[in-house]
């Protein structure tokens, strides 16, 4: 049986074989096909796709952050630059024996055992090829001791970085402002492409107003890397455009005097040119150190700035909101002649104190005898209060409230800086807004010379006034005069805005307000008479002094009894020269009793500093020099030189500014 | 053994020359040059690699060439003892990997370090093989179940190493044997829903957590790409920023920067396939088929049954190497450790393989050669 069935199988297990070869092959043949019908789909159908995929893979885009841009004073002097910072800093993976040589390293530089720890936190958290800080500003000696140790130091490199650094410190860091680390805040605003490097952004003042300007453009660099994220070779590039340089209207000179002047009391002073808008200065005393700010501050020197009775951090020039008082007189003054509520000569009888027709409640004037008959030009240059209690009594709340505000007071003018103070131009709807009460009429007399409720800023204070100068023609007020896109361009200027004039036609009203402010100063009676002695220009002001602190209805104003923070402030406002003013300003001392004595005497320096030529200073302060005989005429001198060449050093012209910006007169 | 035909050298070779199927031979040179080309830029042009890839081929190709000097009926005998050599290793190594950790693959004599599994892809077929090969063809129940039993046995102890790849492909080999025996269709549908009723049970119960994680990983590769997911994830990043024309040469981003894995080895077509594109791969596959056609052929044209079974399931077990490795580059089949044939580094596969032709080739002939 079994040789029966082997001869029968022979041939039919061949043929059997046969059959399954050829079954096995189609089928391998059909597997092949679906397995190769995939690649399709991935090579072909696919390919746009996976494409992509590969080159996420391995292309990386690492930002380049741009240089930020420069800030410059209207003359060239640099304000705002970058610093070179020089930094230690190592990746893991460059690092071999880590701990050893952080030990080694700590031996020879300063380095803490915070910043250590710093240090390795960092580490742990970053890719191991991302260079991680040590230690932060180097100084030139340790930059030095380390690199001649480098060789023992395999992985750790000393680079460069820029820091934002302001060279004059506190001089008009109010306006300048500082940048800061970008925080969760900012990063809800900016264009996150733009800023992918960007470790800063502006946090204040122009840096922050101007911070699309100062940044620049970023760019890029295509690296190639391998899967661990270790850059191959770069494949393409853009450079980084850096940010526009930014020329401030400010007058640094101007400045520097305002800060001196102010420095005894806290206070503001604003000066604005009166052709354009421009702010030539704008000080906020005390003032702080922007410097600090950069590189996070840290919370002891921010307790003590916030903590700080006179508030150094608030810009008093721009969000202090002070009774004007008496400064704002001329304007009411003017706002009663368009009004044809006084006139030229009409006359007001001033026995010491006003009374609302059928009410007994006396609103004093400053001079408690009485200015007897008085008219416009005398009632300015004299400030007679009564005189004003009674325009504005007359004219109605309504009306002065609206003209008033055509001066720039009660809204923001819309300076180029941000936090802008608004003031209060209070009205009856305002009042029933703000405190659901009905407007008296003694609140009309009271706002009639800057008291009561009526508040505004030292800028509404010195915008009003250059719109008085101007004889109604507006600019808003800027800081930015010019901007520079390369430094291989000549800067280019900021039109001014005009905004619309205030619509007084008659020029004798204008002329007739103007003439009593001269009087002010260089009347034989003015208020401010002393101020305006030995001026070598005209000049046209108004003295105020505004009421912290409500004096009750039968008792005296005595500056010795009362605590120093609850005296009077002490404001002046002028512009110069009276035909063809180029500058207008606005001073306030907090606390510092009268305008007269305090805030005239400081304004008349500020027009001095800003008009008189080299030579005429020179010659002014000689003759002060003269007067004074506490010290020795050696020292005195020492001290005068010392003093010039400060002044002349922080006064260095980084630049000579090219003719379009030197050319100011703008009509 | 002595020469028992020629009386000169030069007969001697002329004899054991055209006893070789030149055919295969030249398909099977010019397949592995393309793999040592493309091994080039997959080992990232790393010398010594490629200067032990040329001692692999040296060896395989020693091994390959006294392979088609074995007579089948030869082959018959040993295939018992092979078989049980294997079964005694593989335990041995089971018992080495119990004292050690996790997977044990190798076993180390000496300095020599083999992977004992890999002889069984040749010893199970021919054990099987002789066994069918002995009895009337198409196979009762009875002989159906013993030569399951046979392939079953070393397949369980591949498994228990764990290497699923290799259990796999000695699971197929044994399979084919039967399957070409003439494993009714009935049979091989009821084993076919075994399977798939199987598959289940075997994903919950008989796999490692590794494993497991593969088979999930497949479905939705991207689900995971950093973790079990990140191979398939690259692999097809690879073969699909190919395209039709490929990268080039040594060009090919994914495996030059590394983001390949095991790109040398089990990944290597991903290499091939973003390098050379869809063009590549088409020559490529035409070429496999082709070799394994001529297997299938030169199986047909055995002069025994036994030699028709090896050589039959030998060409088949080469399809799963190939249709295996390249559905998991591609991410249609789960990862499993299955080299691609003849192309991926590493010698001991590349060793079996032409073992594997070798035995292929020689089994034309009738009773020449050492018996």
């Amino acid at each position: 049986m079994e040789k029966r069935v082997t001869v029968k199988s022979e041939r039919e297990e061949y043929r059997l074989f046969r059959s399954r070869a050829i079954v096995a092959a189609v089928l391998v043949f059909v597997a092949l096909t679906l397995v190769f019908a995939r690649l399709i789909f991935l090579q072909v159908k696919n390919y746009d796709h996976y494409t992509t995929l590969s080159k996420e893979n391995y292309q990386k885009r690492i930002p380049t952050p741009p240089v930020r841009g420069l800030i410059y004073d209207r003359n060239g002097v640099l304000l705002a630059d970058n610093h070179i910072e020089y930094v230690l800093e190592a990746a893991e993976d460059d690092v071999k024996d880590m701990d050893r040589k952080l030990k080694r390293l700590m031996q020879l530089l300063p380095i803490t055992p915070q910043e250590i720890k710093k240090f390795k936190q960092k580490l742990r958290v970053n890719s191991r090829f991302q260079p991680v800080v040590l230690r932060k500003n180097l100084t030139e000696k340790e930059t030095a001791i380390f690199s001649a140790n480098r060789f023992r130091f395999q992985g750790f490199n000393v680079s460069v970085r820029m820091r934002r650094n302001y060279p004059l410190g506190s001089t008009a860091g109010h306006l300048i402002g500082y940048v800061g680390r970008i925080d969760k805040k900012d990063l809800e605003t900016l264009d996150k492409k733009n800023y992918k490097g960007t470790t800063h952004i502006g946090k204040l003042g122009i840096e922050k107003q101007y911070e699309d300007r100062l940044h620049g453009k970023a760019g890029w660099e295509l690296t190639e890397v391998d899967a661990h994220g270790k850059p191959q070779l770069k494949l393409d590039e853009k450079a980084p455009i850096t940010g526009e340089d930014l020329f401030l209207s400010i007058d640094l000179e101007l400045q520097l005097k305002a800060e001196e002047l102010l420095a005894e009391h806290n206070g503001a002073a604003v000066a604005i040119d009166p052709r354009n808008g421009e702010i030539l200065a704008m000080a906020s005393m005390p003032a702080f150190d922007p410097n600090l700010f950069v590189n996070g501050i840290s919370y002891a020197n921010y307790n003590a700035l916030r903590d700080d009775i006179d508030r150094p951090l608030y810009n008093r020039a721009l969000q202090g909101a002070y009774p004007p008082g008496s400064t704002i007189k001329p304007m009411a003054a003017l706002v009663g002649l368009s009004a044809d509520v006084v006139t030229p000569t009409s006359s007001v009888y001033g026995k010491g104190y006003y009374q609302i027709p059928g009410n007994r409640h006396r609103f004093r004037c400053w001079k408690k005898a009485g200015h007897g008959n008085i008219s416009l030009n005398r009632a300015i240059y004299q400030s007679c209060d009564v005189y004003f209690y009674d325009l504005a009594f007359r004219m109605g709340i309504k009306r002065y409230s609206d003209a008033m505000k055509r001066f720039g007071f009660g809204s923001r003018l819309g300076i180029d800086l941000p936090h802008e103070g608004a003031g209060i131009m209070p009205s009856a709807e305002w009042k029933r807004k703000k405190y659901d009460k009905f407007w008296y009429p003694g609140d009309t007399v009271n706002t009639g010379i800057g008291q009561g409720y009526f508040t505004a800023t030292p800028l509404q204070l010195a915008f009003a006034t250059a719109t008085m100068a101007n004889h109604g023609r507006k600019f808003k007020p800027h800081v930015l005069r010019a901007t520079r896109v390369s430094r291989n361009l000549p800067p280019k200027i900021v039109t001014p805005e005009q905004l619309p004039s205030l619509g007084v036609t008659k020029l004798r009203y204008w002329d007739d307000v103007i003439r009593a402010m001269v009087n002010v100063v260089h009347g034989t009676h003015g208020t401010a008479r002393r101020s305006g002695a030995g001026a070598k220009y005209q000049f046209a002001g108004k003295t105020g002094t505004a009421q912290v602190f409500g004096i009750a209805q039968n008792k005296e104003y005595d500056a010795a009894k009362l605590k120093k923070k609850l005296h009077d402030h002490a404001l002046f406002v002028a512009f110069a020269p009276v035909k063809n003013p180029r500058i207008a300003l606005a001073v306030i001392a907090e606390n510092a009793g009268g305008g007269s004595k305090v805030a005239a005497p400081i304004a008349r320096q500020l027009l001095d500093t800003y008009l008189l030529t080299p030579q005429q200073k020179e010659e002014i302060s000689e003759q002060n020099n003269a007067k004074n005989t506490d010290e020795s005429p050696s020292l005195m001198n020492i001290n005068k030189l010392k003093k010039k060449k400060e002044l002349e050093r922080k006064l260095k012209r980084e630049i000579q500014i090219n003719s379009p910006l030197t050319t100011a007169p703008r009509t | 053994m002595n020469s028992k035909g020629g009386s000169s050298f030069g007969g001697y070779v002329l004899r054991w020359l055209t006893s070789i199927d030149l055919v295969m031979l030249l398909s099977l040179a010019l397949l592995i040059a393309l793999g040592s080309i493309i091994l080039f830029s997959a080992s990232g042009e790393d010398a010594r690699m490629m200067n032990n890839h040329t001692i692999h081929l040296i060896l395989a190709t020693i091994v390959m060439l006294v392979a088609t000097q074995l007579s089948s009926d030869l082959l018959k005998r040993w295939a018992f003892w092979i078989y049980i050599i294997g079964i005694v290793v593989l335990v041995l190594v089971l018992i080495q990997g119990s004292m050690g950790k996790g997977a044990q693959r190798w076993l180390e004599i000496g300095s020599l370090r083999f992977q004992p599994s890999e002889i069984m892809k040749l010893a199970v077929p021919m054990m099987v093989a002789s066994y069918l090969s002995k009895k009337s063809l198409p196979p009762r129940f009875k002989e159906i179940f013993i030569a399951t039993l046979l392939v079953a046995i070393p397949m369980l102890l591949i498994v228990k190493q764990p290497d699923l790849g290799t259990a796999l492909l000695v699971g197929s080999a044994g399979f084919f044997v039967i399957y070409f025996a003439g494993l009714s269709w009935k049979w091989l549908g009821a084993t076919l829903v075994a399977i798939i009723i199987a598959a289940p049970l075997v994903f919950y119960f008989g796999m490692h957590d590794y494993q497991r994680q593969r088979v999930l990983t497949l479905l939705d590769p991207s689900a995971d790409r950093l973790g079990s997911g990140y191979h398939i994830y690259q692999s097809t990043i690879a073969i699909g920023s190919g395209g039709f024309y490929g990268k080039g040469w040594l060009n090919g981003d994914q495996s030059r920067l590394d983001f390949l894995p095991e790109r040398h080895t089990d990944f290597i077509f991903a290499v091939f396939g973003e390098e050379f594109g869809l063009l590549g791969n088409l020559i490529l596959f035409t070429l496999y088929l082709f070799i394994i056609w001529r297997g299938l052929y030169l199986a047909m044209k055995g002069h025994d049954t036994f030699a028709r079974l090896l050589g039959g399931s030998l060409s088949l077990t080469f399809f799963i190497y190939l249709l295996v490795n390249t559905g998991m580059v591609s991410g249609i089949l789960p990862v499993v450790g299955v080299p691609l044939p003849l192309i991926s580094y590493g010698g001991t596969s590349l060793v079996t393989l032409m073992a594997a032709f070798g035995l292929l080739m020689g089994l034309r002939k009738r009773k020449r050669g050492y018996d």
